[in-house]
């Protein structure tokens, strides 16, 4: 593809009618919860858009999120946003490797000093000088750090970037940390899940396109569009759980019949995520509608919640031994206390009978 | 580890700990002390301790008939948020399951909107419980601090948990984390301040009416 194209240009040689872009802008509009008039601003913008250089980072990861945002059913306007954009650099998806890719992330840095975004999937090991993952013998930190110093923006793909995610998970071996508790000084938008929606992604980066600036972000750093609201309450289930209507197991009545998946572990009412919504596989199911509770993968430490299919209403603390030991220790000094008022009463007995005899 | 997390851990187990030592310090300092041998022989025809102490627990649920009128309000509002407390504690589903992980043991719940609307009528009796302390000169003047930070204890929970279903205030994990921080709160003031009438009321009704029936009341 020219460089000097724009995407409007591009997509039209591919044969992408007008008509088609202008309501992609509108679906993405919808998506990020934009005012009407914005459709208008992102179909004029993204016509105009250049190739976004990209450079993407796979640190400690799975590969799982580069799966779920290029594995797609059939070729959308998405993935033809996603092969606008210059992926100047990625493991998994350039064709050259060794000394020849490290090349061309730093000739793009150098090209598109200041401009271009760093993608980022993968968490950052920070323990014994961060040697539990190089690349090209460099550190994931050491490699962060150099090319997030010049970008315009860093987007952390999936929980390891986001959150610190699977590594980050109790041990926590190799001192594994989120890309934000590292990059400080520059915007980092999260855009969490294991691994996240496709449209969470390609929505972001055609929002940074349109409008040339972040999207609007909850605490976490993560676009209110998508992670606005919990699974909870978009879930189609919900109405079982106000009714009391739930499976108990996986292969009971209340299973079979769609009740609320709540007491067999669902984390849907504290994760903040679009899987209600948008769904995975072209819109055909998610996790819940396919009868498995919610992980809450969008969500920092959710691998560290007490586990998967334990209620959410559960306590991770336990009446452990420690209770016991704590009771045992209550009534040895509530019968230290006993003894002392008994002796205390006792010498008052004996004081008033010793005054008796005296007198 | 956020607050959610620290809620449903290490806040909670402090929490046990805490109401473990203190009930079981407060029921043996009481059981333990040195009691008076009663030498008396019992008056003819007396029950036993054991039928008069459960005489006079039964005989106390509702006041006498020549206190009916002043103490209408106390009985009946006092019933509404004992009951209200007992129905969102032991038949809300998550607090079932809350249980379960606790003792492993799970009974069916009730629909979720049930207990929304048991939780409203428990805040509003609890809110009328205070008016009413500090609207009656007697109540007002025998109050102290235990009375108010037991019924705020109470209360917290009460209130949290309704906020959290809601979805008023704060984000839904917050609200969560805050009602598990009030539960955490209301264990370790438990032993230590009026709540402990949970497990002392009926051991003191039932302690005085042996006592009594002893000396030959009629109850």
């Amino acid at each position: 593809m020219r460089e000097d194209k724009t995407l409007a240009q591009a997509l039209e040689s591919r044969g992408v009618s007008r008509r088609a872009f202008l309501k992609y802008a509108s679906y993405v509009a919808t998506l990020m919860a934009l005012p009407p008039s914005a459709s208008r601003v992102i179909a004029e913008e993204l016509a105009k858009a250049r190739r976004q250089s990209v450079i993407w980072l796979s640190f400690q990861e799975c590969t799982g999120c580069t799966e779920s945002i290029t594995r797609s059913m059939s070729p959308t306007l998405e993935d033809l946003i996603f092969d606008f954009i210059s992926l100047d650099y990625h493991h998994t998806l350039q064709a050259v490797s060794g000394a020849a890719a490290e090349h061309a992330r730093t000739e793009a840095m150098k090209a598109n000093k200041g401009k271009y975004i760093v993608v980022v999937d993968g968490s950052v090991p920070l323990k014994d000088g961060g040697v539990y993952s190089t690349i090209a013998g460099i550190t994931n930190l050491d490699m962060l750090k150099e090319t997030a110093k010049d970008a315009f923006a860093v987007v952390s793909v999936g929980t390891c970037a986001a959150f610190g995610g699977i590594p980050h998970a109790n041990p926590n071996p190799t001192g594994a940390v989120a890309i934000s508790e590292i990059i400080t000084d520059k915007p980092v938008v999260n855009i969490p899940g294991c691994p996240p929606i496709p449209e969470a992604m390609t929505g972001t980066l055609a929002y940074l396109l349109s409008f040339g600036k972040l999207p609007e972000l909850d605490a976490k750093g993560r676009p209110l569009a998508f992670f606005g609201e919990t699974i909870h309450d978009r879930c189609y289930r919900r109405p079982f759980y106000e009714r009391g209507m739930f499976a108990n197991s996986f292969d009971d009545e209340g299973a079979r019949k769609g009740w609320c998946l709540y007491k067999v572990g669902c984390k849907g009412p504290i994760a903040y995520n679009a899987c209600a919504t948008l769904k995975w596989n072209g819109g055909a199911s998610f996790p819940i509608q396919s009868g498995h509770g919610c992980l809450g993968c969008s969500e920092p430490g959710f691998w560290d919640k007490g586990g998967f299919y334990e209620p959410l209403a559960a306590a991770t603390a336990k009446l452990d031994i420690g209770v016991g030991a704590a009771a045992v220790a209550g009534v040895a000094a509530g019968a230290a206390a006993a003894e002392l008022m008994r002796r205390k009463k006792s010498a008052a007995v004996d004081a008033a009978n010793s005054k008796k005899k005296d007198g | 580890m956020d607050l959610l997390d620290f809620a449903r851990g290490p806040a909670l187990q402090i929490g046990l700990y805490v109401f473990a030592f203190g009930v079981a310090f407060r029921l043996a300092s009481l059981l333990l002390l040195p009691r008076l041998k009663d030498l008396s022989a019992a008056r003819k025809g007396a029950p036993g301790a054991v039928v008069a102490s459960g005489r006079e627990i039964i005989r106390r649920m509702w006041p006498q008939s020549v206190y009916a009128e002043a103490t209408r309000f106390t009985t009946i509002n006092g019933y509404i948020f004992h009951l209200g407390l007992a129905i969102i504690v032991f038949l809300g589903t998550p607090h079932i399951l809350f249980l379960k992980g606790l003792i492993g043991v799970s009974w069916p719940g009730l629909p979720t909107n049930i207990i929304n609307g048991v939780a409203v009528i428990t805040f509003l009796s609890l809110i009328a419980a205070l008016v009413h302390r500090l609207q009656s000169p007697v109540l007002k003047a025998i109050s102290t601090a235990n009375d108010y930070i037991t019924w705020l204890v109470t209360m917290l929970p009460v209130a949290t948990g309704l906020l959290a279903i809601s979805h008023l205030g704060w984000r839904y994990e917050t609200l969560l984390a805050v009602h598990i921080l009030s539960i955490a709160v209301f264990l370790i003031w438990f032993p230590f301040g009026k709540l402990m009438h949970a497990f002392l009321i009926f051991l003191s009704r039932g302690t005085t009416g042996a006592h009594l029936a002893h000396r030959g009341a009629q109850l």
